[in-house]
Formats: C-alpha cells, sequence, structure tokens
C-alpha cells in the first residue's frame, strides 16, 4: 500500500471552482452573442474574435514573458473579458483599437495588478472606457440593426443608441414623449429584444436576462448586487419621472435602453471587483444605480454604467471594511 | 423547517450505512487505551505494568476538576503504560492491555432490561457520571459532569439533544436513536433530573426521518422532551448553531450555553449517561461507523475503547486498494490518521476511508474575492480577511476581527472555488490570538 495523505480538515470540497464560474458567466454570455451576430451580423463575431483572442494573447505574453510565471490563460477569466470587452464596443470598431483595449484591460486593468483576484477594477471596463475616452468618434458610432424580423439596412449605415436619441432630443428642447412618438426610436419592443444600435452585447435586455437567470440558478451571482442595483436605479429614475414626465425618461426605458442590464448582471457583479458581504454588495448596488442615473440625465454621455460601476468598484475596499458580516452572537436577541 | 440562520454549506451527505444495524465488533486482542481521551488534565495511569483488570475496572482517573476517569474496556493483563499515537497524530500516554476472555466487574449489571425508574438523586448522578468517565460523545469530549453543574447566578432552562449528525458519511448517532431510543430518553430523563430543567429537545436533520418518527412514537412516554426536525444544514451540529436552530438564541462571543440557558448533550453521551446511572457500566464502548465511497461494507460497528482501528477496517471488508487517506471522524472536521494503529477513544465517532483520487486537495490559485467563505461562515467571519491577518501575523487585528469565535467547522475551505486552505491559516492564527491572549491574562 502506497502512504496516506495527512491534511488538516476539511477533506471534501464543494464541486464549484473558478475555472466553473468563469466558464458559466461565459455559458450566460451565450443568448447575448446570438442577439448580437442575428442584429449586426458576421461584424459581431468579428468583434468577438479579436477581442476574446487579443485577451488571451496579451495575458499568455505578460505572463510568460513579462512576469515569467505560471501561465493560466485557460481558467477562463481572461475569456470573461475578451467578451465583456466586444460586448461593450460598436461592432464596426477597427481591429487595431479592439487589440489596443484588449491589451489596456488584461496588461492595465488586470496584470498589472497582478491578475486574477487582485484588480481593483473591472478590467473589461477599463478598457472599455480608455477606448471611449481615447477614441470617441469610432466608440460611438453605432451601426444601425437589421429589422427585428426582416431584411437589415446596408451596413454603412450609423445612427445614435437609444439614449443618445433622448438626450440629443432633450438637450434640443424636446419633451420626452416627441421624442419617443418619432418613427425612428426604437421603442420598447424593440429595446428588449435587441433591436436598437448600441455596443454588442448591451443591445437585447431578453438575452441578457436569460443569462442572468442561469448565472443565479447556478449560484454564480447572488441577487444582492442585481436587485440593488435595479431597485435604486428604478426607484431613483421613478422620482425624476413623476416630478417630470416630459423632461425625465420613465424607469422602465432607463432599464431597456443602453448598458444597464448588461453592466447590473455580468460586470457589476464581478466577484474580484465588488464587495464580499452581502450588505457591501447591497450598498455597492444602491451606489451604483444612482450613479447610473445622475450620469445619464446630467452627465455629458448619453451612458453611466461604465462610469457608475468603475467609482464603485473604487469604493470596494472602503465598503468592505466598513460593512461587516452580521456576527454571531454579536446582537443577543433572546426568545 | 426550523435551521441556524448564518451560513452553513451543504456537502454531499453519503450516508452509506444509514441502513446497517449496529454490529458489536468481536474483542480485539489487545487494546491501547489512552488516559487522556477527554478536553482537560490527562489524569493518571492506577494500575501497574502486569496487573490483571477486569472489563471496567478504573485504570486512570481523573485528578482535576475537568477531567476523566478512564475505564479497563477488556479484561486481560497490562503489558505495558507506554505512548501510543493516536487519532490526532501525537503520542499520547496509553494502558496496553492484552485481552483475556472478558469478565466484567460485579458492580456493572450487563441484563438487556431496560431500568425505566431513575432513583437516584441529582448528586449521586453527577458524582457517578463523574466516576464513570462519561464525557461529551459529539467530538469534542468534554467531561459531562462539569456540564452538568451549572455555575451560580446561572439558570439552565432547557437541555438540548444533539441528534443532528451533520457530518456527511457518519451514521453512528442515527443508528443509536434508531436502535438505543428508549434507553437514550431515559438518559435524557437523568440529564433533565440533574440539571433540573422541564424541557428537554432533541434536535434531528431532516434526512432521518426514520428516527425522527421512532423518537417521536417513543417520546409520547417521557414527558417534556420534544423532537425537533431540522432543515439538513452543516454545521448544524455545531452547538452554537443547534441553539439558534432550536430555540433561536445566540450564545454571545466567547461564552458558554449556560449563557442563554442551554446545556447541550450528544445523543451518544445520554445513552452513556443511562448506562452509568442505571446500569453501573462505565464508558467503555461507543458505536464507530466505517465507512467511504470503497469500503466494501460500510458498517456501524459497537466497538470498546481502546481497539486499533486497523480492525475495525479488517471488521468492515479491508482496507481498499486504492486508499489515499484515512480519516478519524467525518469529512469535514475529522483527522486525517497518521497510524492505523490509533486506538479507538471515547470521541471517534466515524472512521472513513478515502479513495486516492479524493485525497489529495485542488491547486491553489488566488483568491477571487468571491466572498462565498464570508456567506459561508456560520459564526459570521470574514474568513478571507482571517487568513490574510494570519498569514501576514497580525494577529491583534486577527484577535479584534474575532477570530477566536471560529468553530473550525470548514465550511470556508469547503466552499472556496479557488481551493485556498483557509482554514489551515485560521486554525495557525487562532493557535497564536489565543497564545497573546493567555500571555496577556497572565501580566
Amino acid at each position: 500500500m502506497s502512504l496516506l495523505t495527512i491534511s488538516g480538515s476539511p477533506h471534501v470540497h464543494t464541486q464549484q471552482s473558478v475555472k466553473s464560474i468563469m466558464y458559466g458567466v461565459v455559458i450566460a454570455m451565450i443568448p447575448a452573442i446570438f442577439v448580437s451576430v442575428y442584429f449586426f451580423g458576421i461584424d459581431a463575431a468579428r468583434v468577438l474574435l479579436i477581442s476574446v483572442l487579443g485577451c488571451l494573447f496579451f495575458e499568455w505574453i505578460i505572463q510568460k514573458y513579462l512576469i515569467k510565471g505560471p501561465v493560466t490563460i485557460n481558467d477562463g477569466s481572461a475569456l470573461v473579458t475578451g467578451v465583456l470587452l466586444a460586448f461593450n464596443v460598436p461592432s464596426n470598431l477597427p481591429m487595431w483599437i479592439i487589440l489596443l483595449g484588449a491589451l489596456v484591460s488584461i496588461g492595465i486593468g488586470k496584470m498589472s495588478f497582478g491578475g486574477l483576484g487582485k484588480n481593483p477594477f473591472n478590467p473589461a471596463l477599463v478598457g472599455r472606457v480608455f477606448l471611449l475616452i481615447s477614441f470617441p468618434v469610432q466608440m460611438t458610432s453605432w451601426p444601425m440593426p437589421k429589422a427585428l424580423f426582416g431584411e437589415g439596412i446596408t451596413d454603412a449605415i450609423t445612427g445614435p443608441t437609444t439614449l443618445g436619441i433622448l438626450k440629443e432630443g432633450l438637450d434640443a428642447g424636446k419633451t420626452v414623449q416627441e421624442i419617443m412618438a418619432s418613427p425612428t426610436f426604437p421603442g420598447y419592443v424593440n429595446d428588449l429584444m435587441g433591436a436598437q444600435a448600441g455596443s454588442l452585447g448591451e443591445i437585447s435586455a431578453l438575452a441578457l436576462l436569460l443569462g442572468a437567470l442561469f448565472m443565479l440558478i447556478r449560484k454564480i451571482i447572488t441577487w444582492h448586487i442585481p436587485a440593488a442595483y435595479i431597485g435604486s436605479a428604478v426607484v431613483f429614475s421613478g422620482i425624476l419621472w413623476m416630478v417630470d414626465p416630459t423632461q425625465f425618461i420613465d424607469p422602465l426605458m432607463h432599464l431597456l435602453a443602453g448598458g444597464m442590464i448588461l453592466g447590473v448582471f455580468f460586470m457589476a457583479t464581478d466577484m474580484v471587483s465588488s464587495p464580499m458581504t452581502a450588505r457591501g454588495q447591497i450598498v455597492f448596488g444602491v451606489g451604483a444605480g444612482l450613479l447610473t442615473i445622475v450620469i445619464r440625465v446630467w452627465g455629458a454621455y448619453p451612458e453611466g454604467v461604465s462610469f457608475a460601476i468603475l467609482i464603485m468598484n473604487a469604493f470596494t475596499p472602503l465598503i468592505n471594511n466598513m460593512f461587516k458580516p452580521k456576527r454571531f452572537g454579536e446582537v443577543v436577541k433572546n426568545g | 423547517m426550523k435551521t441556524f440562520t448564518l451560513g452553513g454549506v451543504h456537502p454531499e451527505e453519503n450516508k452509506l450505512s444509514a441502513d446497517k444495524i449496529i454490529e458489536v465488533l468481536p474483542l480485539p486482542e489487545k487494546v491501547y487505551v489512552p488516559v487522556s481521551q477527554s478536553l482537560g488534565a490527562p489524569s493518571k495511569v492506577v494500575v501497574e505494568k502486569g496487573a490483571m483488570v477486569k472489563t471496567g475496572q478504573l485504570i486512570a482517573k481523573g485528578e482535576s476538576f475537568i477531567s476523566a476517569n478512564v475505564h479497563s474496556p477488556v479484561s486481560g493483563k497490562v503489558v505495558k503504560v507506554d505512548d501510543v499515537i493516536d487519532s490526532s497524530g501525537y503520542k499520547r500516554q496509553a494502558v496496553f492491555i492484552d485481552v483475556i476472555g472478558d469478565e466484567w466487574e460485579e458492580s456493572i449489571d450487563r441484563s438487556p432490561e431496560i431500568v425505566s425508574e431513575i432513583t437516584a438523586d441529582r448528586d449521586t448522578i453527577i458524582k457517578k457520571i463523574n466516576a464513570l468517565g462519561v464525557v461529551g460523545l459529539g467530538g469534542a469530549t468534554f467531561p459531562s459532569h462539569v456540564k452538568l453543574m451549572v455555575p451560580d447566578g446561572k439558570k439552565a432552562e432547557y437541555l438540548l439533544i444533539n441528534g443532528v449528525e451533520c457530518e456527511p458519511y457518519l451514521t453512528a448517532d442515527h443508528r443509536l436513536m434508531l436502535e438505543k431510543g428508549e434507553e437514550m430518553l431515559i438518559g435524557i430523563s437523568i440529564l433533565k433530573k440533574a440539571l433540573g430543567v422541564s424541557k428537554a429537545f432533541i434536535g434531528i436533520e431532516s434526512n432521518k426521518p426514520d428516527a425522527i418518527e421512532h423518537l417521536k412514537r417513543l417520546c409520547a412516554n417521557h414527558q417534556g422532551i420534544d423532537v425537533i426536525p431540522l432543515k439538513v444544514k452543516y454545521p448544524q451540529g455545531g452547538e452554537k448553531q443547534l441553539i439558534k436552530a432550536v430555540v433561536n438564541r445566540e450564545v454571545p462571543s466567547g461564552k458558554l450555553p449556560i449563557e442563554v440557558g442551554c446545556v447541550v448533550n450528544n445523543v451518544g453521551t445520554a445513552l452513556a449517561v443511562y448506562e452509568a446511572i442505571q446500569k453501573n457500566k462505565p464508558l467503555i464502548e461507543r458505536i464507530v461507523t466505517v465507512t467511504g465511497k470503497s469500503v466494501a461494507k460500510p458498517s456501524n460497528f459497537m466497538v470498546r475503547i481502546g481497539t486499533p482501528v486497523s480492525t475495525l477496517i479488517e471488521a468492515a471488508g479491508g482496507l481498499p486498494e486504492n486508499t489515499g487517506k484515512v480519516i478519524s471522524g467525518g469529512p469535514m472536521m475529522g483527522k486525517a490518521l497518521t497510524s492505523l494503529e490509533a486506538p479507538v477513544v471515547k470521541g471517534t465517532s466515524g472512521i472513513l476511508i478515502m479513495p486516492a483520487e479524493e485525497s489529495k486537495r485542488t491547486q491553489v490559485l488566488n483568491c477571487i474575492r468571491c466572498g462565498r467563505c464570508i456567506t459561508a461562515c456560520p459564526m459570521g467571519l470574514e474568513p478571507v480577511l482571517l487568513a490574510q491577518l494570519s498569514e501576514n501575523l497580525l494577529f491583534e487585528r486577527a484577535e479584534a476581527e474575532r477570530i477566536m469565535d471560529c468553530i473550525e467547522c470548514g465550511s470556508c475551505h469547503y466552499t472556496c472555488p479557488a481551493g485556498r486552505p483557509l482554514l489551515d491559516y485560521l486554525r495557525l492564527g487562532k493557535n497564536k490570538t489565543g497564545l497573546l491572549i493567555r500571555n496577556r491574562v497572565k501580566k
């Protein structure tokens, strides 16, 4: 008989691993991937492929030649970053810009801090915001999707996102109702299904919600951040809307247009850059929801999800310190 | 269904031996009886080399307040008093006895008849429990008489009986409740009398519906004892978790259950109390589950204390070919054995044999700060933070973050997707922090 192993307890371990979590997130993104290819065609596949390969390549080369440590590109985390980065850019983005985004995401957003688990900010969002600020024109010229059912219009046509149309209209002095009555405005159903101009992965709330459901069932994410995020965004935008429905967008449109659902379920819930306790996660979600609406309503950009999440990422260590879990035996209540 | 509120995990139950009737293991050829089998000071050996002993004869005497007497589990000849490697992996003083026949002390009532009437008064009960070496059989092996002496100013309201058996694989308590239920209930009544409480609750997880039904039926004849079914969740058998689950009270940090009017005893302890008080039988045998996925014959054995683990494994079909680890206890809190000659002691609830492929730990990756360890911690601690503080030797901060509240249940390590050995760090941290606190008290 061979020698027996001696180790401290516990001697059994859960099936869930870093890998299973990461690949679970990738599976959850598949519906949104299909939707993006459906509406934007082969261009969407091109962006996804370049972004994913770029992220994997940069992680591999940095780990192997710069850090000279173990290569962990098969843990699934770079794959998640690659898909998320692609989800956050328009489908006509030139290859070199995508690769630059991948380099910033992985190189600066992740590896410079020590790799997986050490990054304070969501790497995909670091890359996305870098691109948005550096290449505002390319990053905001959105190809028009084809119609929900039927033929597409030509690829060359670009147009503003739903939130862009609204912001432009409001700035021009129109009311929300006038803007939404326009025949070119996508409307609720198209925004739910994905027939709107926008970044690859954000267009269909329905596809993203399907993936989110999968992650919740598989216990990859918990409800705390999404519920707090959506709750605070709905309450805050709802108050504004009730004050003046002609000047403020209603909460449902806030949810369906732009990157809210993508951000809420796939980026705010990034475990590395969000708080660890349930209490902290709720604070994080509420903060991100408020900031998103503040930026959308009063900011220079029509969209605020990326900035809101990045700002809350910066607060994560503070939140972790301030919102400790409820200790057993801390509050003595008997009966 | 009731359960505790904070944290907890649900590992695969794997109760392979749940329907295996308790078998009396044939007497071994020799036994090694450690003199320190309970929490507290080691007992003093009172027999000499060469002496002949009877089954049930006192062989080591507990001399301090927290310590317990040890009795000879067999009749035979004392070969030597020497060190033996026990389940902790440390050498401990033990009495080595060669088994000759099976001659019991005359005072012990060996008839199968159940003695229901409780004639002993409170003081006699406590004295006898002390004299006959009864300790907590749930695992911590705290001397039982100490628990029954309620400190001045405190009052016991409830007696909680732990039939949870939340450790995967183990079924010893389950079988005991099914096969020795009546005796156990009398034992509970004795404990109630000693504590002066009118209410006892038996907490049992719902994965043992037969035990719940059986005891509920038997309880009809026993006043003031109720069965409380509990939702399956580890570590519900932890004293503080059980109290929270059954009577919804939280034992304050650093305090004992009596602080909230509770005393907790294991079902095995209740049976041992019955045997001590009604039958004059010292604690010399216990039920041990021998199990594992690769084990030919998963079993529940009635085993004399001091029997080498190897004897039990033989009786369960022998050590499987691909064995990678042998654990004394369950998979969550049990100890990996360094020697198969380690003796069964009062606290041994099971022997778990793990195949090689399940014996190695997974690769340790970077913490991804998912917070699953925090969600899993039944004490509301932050294992990730405590492990970091321990790793960096910041024990004052670890103390402030309440590292001493850790019950070492292993839920954090179990649940960590990065396979980080959180409990290893926490044990180190607890050890060093405890030292720090003791030194401070000394000054």
